[in-house]
């Protein structure tokens, strides 16, 4: 039985089994290739996406609980043509090197900005787990300070 | 000895619409492989070459390296776009085809002179250039892009290009070429207050004699070099649509997950394939003679249906080493520490332990490929894609010709990628011979990754230090196992006898290059015990460095900037230290200093790492910023966490929750600080790892009298009594 839900605003019908792992599914039933595999296990966050608003790792996800949701993924996270406020900070302090992780470290940081747009300096340091093997954390930690300033100016 | 010089490889003809294309090949060293532009490429269509003017005015420069995140192609474009005076707006850079035109392995060569990049190994070897697998080199890798290809390469190009077009452009009006000035993209003559652009110019330009040796600009008037315009390939790094070897799609494509021997050498036995044929979606069990590959419709059902196999693998009769069992016969083969002089006064002696350590690389290795007619399409991502080529040829025994690669966006190299380590290209061949002529995508998962690299080699080393009455060193001697080369090993300290000599200890674990190379362990070690002799000098340990270099102004003069940047010196609260080390490797000085605290528990937190870098001179200042930055993140990683540990012959660890990755809470505040000299530009990539854990273990013992002779540093409890 086909898995319906909304992905980056449009309806879906999603025909695999409710166990499949929303990962896969985004990735090679919808092309949705932004979001990227890292370890299958939730332990790194390349795989993160929002299901209503809140990040989640996808790769531990199955299908069967995104029915009826919002799914929105890094392809679907800058609006009318608009990068994110954290997609714009990503650029302006050049974050990426492989770039690999950045889908699910913007993701993160996105999903962390929707529930607490003023966090603290440690708050970010804490909340945020997602590898980077590249070793961006300097960049992201500084992009991630611009993006709550210009959430709280705008 | 075959020098490089300018005049061998400069060549240019037009293309088709009236384009104009200047060329670097590399006939000296591979004549009959290297073609200069073809009469005819522009009938062909296809590109023999590097820059590229197009009639609208855009300049398409062709770089011969992979991008793994370093800003390589970008840094490379505003080599050749600074010598060419174009307007970088627009600049378009492409990474080069896996095509033997555009072999880069003479450049590494060449540039190279008395320094062989590591990665490059055997490779490098003139001879080996004959042997029927080696038809060139496309590697990235021993950070060689911007020293070898850039200087040698992209910047020749760019000026022999501006050249033709400063005649083409005197030609056209009669006026002499040297009143003529180039400047962003155009061609002006002051004089009569003409001008062109390049796009005008182009083809009147591709007809101009090719001159042989280009003047190249003098740093002093760089005008793109050493400034930061926007990386390239960011945007597409920000929103999704970056594609590296895991997106890729092809039509009909169809999905393996694998299981490899456990024991690297051992071989399949026997499987039995019903319990995964019999599930969804699933179109082939394939029996490798290393591994069982599921080949299903999707990838998830491809991993579920491997699951429910049980392959037996022989242990290739290596089930008895351990980590253990490898460490005792190290020690054995070192046997008693380096002699010492007798009349010594005071001595000092360690001995430092370094893990295997795998890349893992945040995009697990992938192939896609599709056999069909006895020739194969590959995607994937190498940091080679021409010896890439040669790995799938001979997997399935056909010409190389018969085989096509497209290099993807690298989700991370760190070595993963290079020469003599595409396993995941012969298996991803093999498995789409077996299912040809569909197109088949292979992703390794994390589990395949962390226990089938090649690894960092584990090492022991001994050490024997000898210092006189007044403190000053007389002898620093070493012997050590698991590899070293004279980069290596060499301090640059002055101290009356030095050595280092490596006792042999085989084991069967399969050896990799990983970021930083051999300087990774010895860095570690020589940085380590330089530490240990000052303690014992009681001087200072950047006052006691500082006294030694006398003779090394270069080296000297970047840890006194990293002192000077990092207030060394200045007091501390108790329980936090600052350590320094310095290292130099792939022709760049690297000194660093690590402020960190460590709680009475034990707790280590690294507040701060201060990097001081002499690499010459800086092509994209942000990018080699970042490249500092990530450097160091990555090498902490490692210096506090990574150990690959072996247990019956076979990896142990399987994924990020027992191969764990620093997060950000853990990382420092990194500060970096350039220190330009008339030195050779050195690479960027490597030299910031190496005195990383020297210089945090450094820091550890300044803050609490403890002396971490072992990585990861986890291992070694700072706790204080
Ligand atoms: S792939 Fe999902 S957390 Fe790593
Ligand atoms: S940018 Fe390469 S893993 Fe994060």
């Amino acid at each position: 039985m086909a898995i319906t839900t909304t992905v980056n605003g449009t309806p879906q019908s999603l025909d695999v089994e409710p166990e499949m792992r929303l990962l896969w599914a985004l990735r090679e039933q919808l092309g949705l290739t932004g979001t990227k595999f890292g370890c299958g296990i939730a332990a790194c966050g390349a795989c993160t996406v929002h299901l209503d608003g809140r990040a989640v790792r996808s790769c531990v996800l199955p299908v069967s609980a995104v029915e009826g949701k919002q799914v929105t993924t890094i392809e679907g996270l800058a609006q009318g043509g608009v990068l994110h406020a954290v997609q714009q900070a990503w650029v302006a302090h050049q974050v990426p090197q492989c770039g690999y992780c950045q889908s699910g470290m913007i993701m993160a940081v996105a999903g962390l900005l929707a529930q607490s747009p003023a966090p603290t300096g440690d708050e970010i340091d804490e909340r945020l787990t997602n590898i980077c093997r590249c070793g961006t954390f300097v960049r992201v930690r500084a992009a991630i300070h611009d993006a709550v300033k210009a959430g709280a100016t705008s | 000895m075959n020098k490089w010089t300018r005049r061998a490889f400069i060549g240019a003809g037009t293309i088709a619409g009236g384009g104009f294309l200047i060329g670097v090949a590399g006939f000296v060293l591979a004549p009959s492989r290297h073609s200069l532009v073809a009469d005819d490429a522009a009938a062909h269509g296809q590109l023999t070459t590097w820059i590229t003017i197009a009639p609208d005015d855009t300049v398409t420069i062709l770089v011969p390296h992979c991008d793994m995140g370093q800003g390589t192609l970008t840094a490379l474009a505003m080599m050749a776009a600074e010598e060419l005076e174009a307007d970088w707006t627009r600049v378009r850079v492409q990474e080069a085809p896996a095509l033997d035109a555009y072999a880069n392995g003479y450049i590494v060569r060449a540039a190279s002179g008395d320094y062989v990049p590591a990665v490059l190994g055997r490779g490098i070897d003139y001879s080996a250039f004959k042997l029927a697998e080696w038809f060139g080199f496309q590697t990235t890798g021993g950070s060689t892009a911007v020293r070898g290809t850039g200087e040698y390469g992209m910047r020749v190009a760019g000026a022999a290009a501006k050249e033709m077009l400063v005649n083409a452009a005197a030609a056209e009006w009669g006026v002499a070429a040297s009143e003529c000035v180039a400047k962003g993209s155009r061609i002006i003559h002051a004089a009569s207050n003409r001008s062109a652009t390049y796009g005008e110019l182009a083809r009147a330009a591709a007809a101009q004699k090719v001159p042989t040796t280009p003047a190249l600009k003098a740093p002093d008037s760089f005008t793109l070099r050493r400034t930061s315009p926007g990386r390239l390939d960011i945007p597409s790094k920000v929103d999704g649509t970056a594609t590296y070897a895991i997106d890729v799609t092809v039509p009909g494509m169809l999905y393996a997950a694998i299981a490899m021997a456990p024991v690297h050498g051992g071989t399949l036995v026997s499987v039995d394939p019903v319990p995964a044929e019999v599930m969804p979606g699933v179109k082939k069990v394939v029996q490798l003679k290393e591994a069982v590959a599921v080949v299903a419709d999707s990838f998830w059902r491809a991993r579920k249906a491997l699951a429910a196999l049980s392959p037996e693998f022989t242990d290739a009769g290596h089930g008895d080493v351990s980590t253990a069992s490898i460490f005792a016969a190290f020690d054995a083969a070192i046997g008693a520490a380096p002699e010492l002089p007798a009349e010594a006064t005071t001595v000092v002696t360690a001995d430092y332990r370094v893990p295997f350590l795998a890349h893992a690389t945040m995009e697990p290795m992938v192939c896609t490929a599709k056999f069909e007619g006895g020739r194969v399409d590959i995607w994937t991502g190498v940091q080679d894609p021409l010896n890439a080529r040669s790995v799938a040829a001979k997997a399935l025994e056909i010409d190389v010709e018969q085989v096509t690669l497209t290099n993807c966006l690298l989700g991370g190299g760190f070595g993963r990628r290079l020469p003599f380590t595409f396993d995941y290209v012969d298996l991803g061949v093999r498995i789409a011979r077996a299912v040809s002529p569909l197109p088949v995508k292979t992703i390794w998962s994390r589990e395949n990754d962390i226990q089938h690299d090649y690894y960092r080699g584990a090492a022991l080393s001994r050490h024997a230090g000898a210092l006189d009455a007044s403190g000053v060193p007389q002898a620093a001697h070493s012997f050590y196992t698991g590899g070293g080369n004279a980069e290596a090993v060499a301090m640059p300290y002055a101290i009356a006898a030095t050595s280092a000599e490596e006792k042999e200890s085989k084991h069967p674990i399969r050896p990799g290059q990983w970021r930083s190379v051999l300087n990774s362990q010895h860095g570690f070690f020589k940085e380590s015990f330089i530490d240990e002799m000052a303690h014992a000098a009681g001087v200072d340990p950047f006052g006691f460095r500082l006294a030694l270099l006398t003779e090394q102004p270069r080296v000297k003069a970047v840890l006194e900037k990293a002192a000077a940047v990092s207030g060394w010196g200045t007091p501390l609260p108790p329980g936090e230290g600052r350590g320094i080390a310095v290292c130099e490797s792939f022709g760049t000085i690297v000194a660093e200093v690590a402020h960190v605290a460590v709680s009475p528990e034990g707790a280590l937190k690294v507040l701060h790492v201060y990097a001081a870098v002499d690499c010459g001179d800086v092509v994209h200042l942000d990018g080699a910023t970042a490249q500092v930055e990530g450097s160091i993140i990555f090498a902490l990683s490692a210096a506090l966490l990574s150990e690959i540990t072996i247990e019956g012959g076979r990896v142990v660890e399987t994924n990020f929750r027992d191969y764990p990755m620093i997060h950000l809470k853990d990382a420092p505040k990194v500060t970096t600080a350039f220190v330009r000299s008339d030195a050779p530009l050195g690479g960027l990539g490597e030299p910031c790892v190496p005195p990383l854990a020297p210089a945090v273990t450094n820091a550890i013992h300044a803050a609490t009298g403890i002396r971490v002779r072992e990585l990861p540093i986890r291992k070694t409890p700072l706790a204080r009594a």
